[in-house]
C-alpha cells in the first residue's frame, strides 16, 4: 500500500516537472508556426532558422566565452582566499569572510542595479566585460564557500611536509594544494558555468550591443510564442544536460582509493 | 545439530541468509542461555554482524527462525521484540540531550514524564553519567557516548541486549577499560549480552561463551578457555592467537611425527593425517629441538621470538620467551615442546 | 616561514577576493545607497524615495505580493519535495537512486529563461492543459491560466522542487541508517520516528533550502515577467519598470535597498541553520 502510494506520488512529482521541458522540445519540432497542440511535425525547420539566426549565435558563443572566462577568474580567487584563510591566521577573519560571502544572499537584480549605477557614473560602457564582472561577483562567494569547506587540516600537514621538503609556497600551492582540492575546484569552476551560463538579469542590464543568450532569447519571446524559441531552448537545454553528464562523470565517478 | 534446549533464553535455528549469490548466513544453529555474555568473534565477512541483525529483527532470515524467550520472533518488528541494540555509530540523536536520549523508548512506551526522566537517571547512574543529564550528546567522549547508548538501550528493560562492535570507534586503552566496565555493568543488570567483534582480546575478556564465525557458519563454541586452548578447527586455532601449525601423521596409539619428532600424547586421535598447532607460551627454552633464532622482538613482559629448526628449515616456530631470556638474533637455540598442549586439528 | 612573511602571504592570497567584492559588491552598493538619497526631480538630499515607498500604495502592493507569493512557493515548495525526496533517499533502491535523483533535477538545467518560457506554452490559452481539460471534457471553454499569480507560483515551484529535493535528499542521505533503526528498536513507529527523529535531524537542511528559495524567489525578475505578466507587480518588476520605463535610478535604488532589507531580516531569522563550516 505505501509501495503504491509512494509510486503514485513520486510519478506525479515526475510528471510535473518533466511537463514543460516536455512541451517545450516536442514544439520545438513544430512544423507549423504556432509551438500550440496540436503536433503537426516533425520538422527542423525552426532549429535551421535559429542556426540561420546571427544573433543567437553570436549571443550563444559570448555566453560560452563568459561563463568560461568569469568561472575561471572566480574559481581561481575562491581557491586563493580560502587558502589564505584556512592556513593563515588574518586579523578579522570571520568578518573578511563574511563579506566575501554576503552575495550570496543579495539578489542578482540588486548586484546588477548596483554595477550598473557604478558603471554608469564612473563612465564605463555597458559591454561583455562588465557583465562578467558581475558574474564573477555572483560567484565567487559560491566558490569560496565551497573550497573553504574542503579545507581539512589534514591537508594542512601535507602543505606542512611539501614545505619541510624545500617546496616555496607557490610550489606548494600548484603542487599540492590545488590537486587535493581538485573536486572541490572543479565543482566550483562547473557550478560557476552552469550560473553563468544561465544568468539573465545581470547580462540584461550590463550588456547592450553584443549580449548573451539568455538576454537574445529574452528579445526572441517579446514576439510572442514561437517554435523558434522552443527550439533554441531546447537546444541550450541540450548543451546544458551534456555539461551535467560530463560534470557527472568526472566529478562523481568512483575512482579506485 | 539440535537446539532442543529448553533452558535457552534465545534459540536460533537453522537460520540461513542469502544476499543474491552470497550466503551470508549457511544454516546457523545457536543458544543463548540467560544472564550470558555471548561474543560473537569472526573476521568481517563472518556472518557476525548479519546474525546480530537477524536477532535485532533488522533483517529478515531467509530461512529459520528466531525464539526468544519460547516465542517465535522471526517475523516481528524490531520495536515488538525483546531484545535492544546499541549501534556501532552509538546512533544517539544529536538533538536531543543526553536524558532525552535516554528516556526515548519509555516514551515511546507511553511512561509518563515525571517516570521516565527518573528512570532515565537511574540508568545514568549505573553507568556513572548522571551528571551529563542535559548535556547534548556531541558534548561527550567517545567512550561516554558509548555508555549513554547501552544505558539508553537497557532503559527499556530487554531480555538480550544487542552490541555491535560497540567498542570498535574507542581507541585501545579505552577500548580495554569500557570492557570491564561492560562486563561489570552486565553482572549489574543480569540481561543476557550479545556483543559482536572482530578483536579475540576483546572477545576473551568479556565472554562467557564465544562463537566463532567464518564464511556464514558457525566454526566453534563454547568456553573462552576452551576455545583458545582447544580449538576445534584450524581457523579458530589461527584466528584465536597465534601459533606455529605443522602436518602431523598419526603412529600408533597417541604418536604423532611431525617435522620437530615425534609427540606422545595422552587420547586417540581420529584421523591418520592431521594438524598440529603449537601456542608460542607453549614453546620454552630447553629440550630437543635445536633452532636459530631469526627474530626477536621484546615486548616488555616477554620477548617474542621466531626461531627456524635446524632439521626443518621452512618451519618459523613462534616462542614467547621471558622477557629476561638470553636469546639474540642468530643464536642457535634448544627449545622444546609440552607434549600435552598440543593442540591436534582435523586435517 | 618568519611570522612577517607568513602574514604577508595570507594577507596576498585573500586580497584579491577581498578587493573584487569590495570594489564591485561593497562600492556599487554604497553607490547604490547614496543614489537614493537625491531623487531624480532634483533637489538635493532627500529620504523622498523611502517616504513614496510607505505612502504609495501601489509600492507598498509589490512588496506584500512579493512577501506573499515567495512564502506561498516556499511552502508549497518544502511540502512537495520533502516526500519525494523521501521517496528517492528510501523507496528507490540503492542502486537507482543516483539516476533517479539526475531525472529529478534535469530539467534544472534548462536556461531560467527557458523553462519559465516553457510553463508558458503549457498555460497558454491555446497551451498543453487547456488543450487536455477541454479534450477530457472537463473544460468547455479555456481558462486563464496564465498571466495570473498562479502561473508565478507554479513557474517557481518547479524550479524549487527540484533545488529543494536535492538539499533534502542530501540531507536524508546523510543521515546514518541506524538513527531510524535505533528509534524503531526503541518503540518507535514510522511515524513517530519521522517527528521525533527525521525532521529535527533534517530541519537544518530544510532550513537552509527554505533560506535559498526565498532570497532567489523574492529577487527573481523573469519568473513574475514571463509568468505572471503585468497584472500584478512583485518587486523585481517594479524595480525593473523605474529602470525601463522611467529611468529613475534613485527611485529603483531606494526599491532595491528596501528589497535588501527584507531578506536580511529572512537571513537573521534563520541565521543559526546558515553557517558555513569547514568539514
Amino acid at each position: 500500500m505505501a509501495r503504491i502510494v509512494s509510486t503514485l506520488y513520486a510519478a506525479a512529482v515526475y510528471g510535473f516537472i518533466f511537463l514543460p521541458v516536455i512541451v517545450l522540445v516536442l514544439f520545438s519540432f513544430q512544423a507549423t508556426l504556432f509551438p500550440i497542440p496540436p503536433f503537426t511535425g516533425p520538422s527542423l525547420r525552426w532549429y535551421e532558422a535559429v542556426l540561420r539566426d546571427a544573433r543567437l549565435t553570436d549571443g550563444l558563443l559570448n555566453s560560452m566565452l563568459v561563463a568560461v572566462a568569469t568561472s575561471a577568474l572566480a574559481t581561481l580567487l575562491g581557491f586563493l582566499s580560502a587558502w589564505g584563510f584556512a592556513r593563515f591566521h588574518m586579523p578579522a577573519s570571520a568578518l573578511m569572510r563574511g563579506l566575501i560571502t554576503l552575495p550570496l544572499t543579495v539578489s542578482y537584480l540588486i548586484i546588477g542595479m548596483g554595477l550598473l549605477i557604478l558603471f554608469n557614473w564612473i563612465g564605463i560602457p555597458k559591454s561583455l566585460i562588465t557583465a562578467g564582472i558581475g558574474h564573477v561577483v555572483i560567484n565567487l562567494p559560491l566558490c569560496f564557500a565551497i573550497i573553504y569547506s574542503q579545507m581539512g587540516d589534514h591537508q594542512a600537514n601535507v602543505e606542512r611536509a611539501a614545505r619541510d621538503l624545500g617546496a616555496k609556497e607557490w610550489q606548494v600551492l600548484l603542487l599540492v594544494t590545488a590537486p587535493m582540492l581538485w573536486p572541490a575546484l572543479f565543482a566550483s569552476f562547473f557550478l560557476s558555468m552552469t550560473f553563468s551560463w544561465d544568468e539573465f538579469v545581470i547580462a540584461f542590464l550590463l550588456t547592450r550591443f553584443d549580449t548573451t543568450l539568455p538576454v537574445e532569447i529574452w528579445n526572441l519571446l517579446r514576439a510572442g510564442l514561437n517554435p523558434k524559441t522552443n527550439a533554441v531552448g531546447s537546444l541550450v537545454f541540450g548543451v546544458s544536460i551534456v555539461l551535467a553528464i560530463v560534470f557527472e562523470l568526472v566529478a562523481f565517478r568512483k575512482r579506485p582509493a | 545439530m539440535s537446539t532442543l534446549d529448553m533452558s535457552a533464553l534465545v534459540s536460533i535455528e537453522h537460520i540461513s541468509q542469502d544476499f543474491g549469490q552470497t550466503k551470508a548466513l549457511d544454516d546457523v544453529s545457536l543458544a543463548i542461555q540467560p544472564g550470558s555474555y555471548t561474543v560473537l568473534l569472526g573476521p568481517s565477512g563472518s556472518g557476525k554482524t548479519t546474525l546480530l541483525s537477524i536477532l535485532g529483527g533488522f533483517l529478515q532470515p531467509s530461512a529459520g527462525r528466531v525464539l526468544i524467550g519460547g516465542a517465535d520472533c522471526t517475523g516481528m518488528a524490531p520495536a515488538k521484540r525483546p531484545t535492544a541494540t546499541v549501534f556501532q555509530d552509538y546512533a544517539l540523536f544529536p538533538h536531543m540531550s543526553v536524558g532525552s536520549n535516554v528516556a526515548f523508548g519509555l516514551r515511546m512506551r507511553g511512561i509518563a514524564k515525571a517516570e521516565r526522566l527518573a528512570r532515565a537517571l537511574d540508568m545514568l547512574r549505573l553507568v556513572g553519567l548522571d551528571q551529563a543529564f542535559d548535556n547534548k550528546p556531541h558534548q561527550l567522549s567517545g567512550g561516554q557516548r558509548q555508555r549513554v547508548a547501552l544505558a539508553r538501550a537497557l532503559v527499556v528493560e530487554p531480555a538480550v541486549l544487542l552490541l555491535d562492535e560497540p567498542l570498535g570507534a574507542l581507541d585501545l586503552k579505552l577500548r580495554r577499560q569500557m570492557q570491564d566496565e561492560l562486563k561489570a555493568i552486565q553482572k549489574r543488570v543480569g540481561t543476557a549480552f550479545v556483543h559482536v567483534t572482530h578483536d579475540q582480546e576483546e572477545a576473551m575478556a568479556l565472554a562467557d561463551h564465544i562463537v566463532v564465525m567464518n564464511n556464514g557458519r558457525i566454526e566453534d563454541q563454547g568456553l573462552p578457555d576452551r576455545v583458545y586452548g582447544r580449538p576445534a578447527t584450524r581457523f579458530t586455532a589461527t584466528f584465536m592467537g597465534e601459533s606455529t601449525i605443522l602436518a602431523g601423521s598419526v603412529e600408533g596409539k597417541g604418536r604423532i611425527r611431525t617435522a620437530l619428532g615425534v609427540f606422545e600424547v595422552a587420547g586417540d586421535i581420529a584421523s591418520p593425517e592431521i594438524h598440529v598447532a603449537i601456542r608460542p607460551e607453549h614453546v620454552q627454552l630447553g629440550g630437543d629441538i635445536l633452532a636459530i633464532v631469526t627474530h626477536v622482538v621484546y615486548q616488555g613482559s616477554f620477548k617474542r621470538v621466531t626461531a627456524v629448526p635446524n632439521g626443518a628449515p621452512d618451519i618459523h616456530l613462534l616462542a614467547r620467551l621471558p622477557a629476561d631470556s638470553p636469546v639474540s638474533v642468530d643464536m642457535p637455540v634448544s627449545l622444546g615442546i609440552d607434549p600435552d598442549r598440543l593442540i591436534i586439528l582435523a586435517r | 616561514m618568519s611570522a612577517g612573511r607568513q602574514s604577508l602571504a595570507g594577507w596576498a592570497s585573500v586580497s584579491p577576493a577581498l578587493l573584487w567584492t569590495l570594489v564591485f559588491f561593497a562600492a556599487p552598493f554604497a553607490a547604490m545607497a547614496a543614489v537614493s538619497l537625491f531623487p531624480k526631480d532634483g533637489g538635493g538630499f532627500s529620504l523622498a524615495n523611502y517616504t513614496q515607498f510607505f505612502a504609495n500604495p501601489s509600492y507598498w502592493r509589490a512588496l506584500t505580493n512579493s512577501l506573499e507569493v515567495t512564502l506561498i512557493v516556499t511552502a508549497v515548495s518544502i511540502l512537495l519535495a520533502y516526500p519525494f525526496a523521501w521517496i528517492l533517499a528510501f523507496v528507490v533502491p540503492e542502486r537507482w537512486q543516483r539516476l533517479a535523483l539526475m531525472l529529478a533535477v534535469l530539467p534544472f538545467w534548462t536556461s531560467y529563461v527557458v523553462r519559465s518560457y516553457s510553463w508558458l506554452l503549457v498555460l497558454a490559452e491555446k497551451g498543453a492543459v487547456n488543450n487536455a481539460l477541454i479534450h477530457l471534457g472537463l473544460l468547455a471553454e479555456p481558462i486563464q491560466l496564465a498571466n495570473t499569480r498562479a502561473a508565478t507560483v507554479i513557474g517557481f515551484v518547479h524550479f524549487f522542487v527540484m533545488l529543494l529535493t536535492l538539499t533534502i535528499f542530501a540531507n536524508l542521505k546523510q543521515l546514518s541508517p541506524n538513527y531510524r533503526k535505533a528509534a524503531a528498536d526503541l518503540g518507535a513507529g514510522p511515524i513517530r520516528s519521522f517527528i521525533h527523529v527525521i525532521l529535527p535531524l533534517t530541519m537544518p537542511g530544510i532550513m537552509v533550502g527554505a533560506f535559498l528559495t526565498f532570497v532567489l524567489a523574492i529577487g527573481d525578475y523573469i519568473t513574475p515577467q514571463i509568468l505572471g505578466g503585468n497584472n500584478e507587480l512583485l518587486m523585481p518588476q517594479l524595480i525593473m519598470m523605474q529602470i525601463g520605463r522611467r529611468g529613475d535610478f534613485a527611485s529603483a535604488s531606494a526599491l532595491s535597498i528596501i528589497l535588501m532589507a527584507v531578506v536580511t531580516v529572512a537571513y537573521l531569522l534563520c541565521a543559526r541553520w546558515l553557517k558555513i563550516e569547514r568539514a
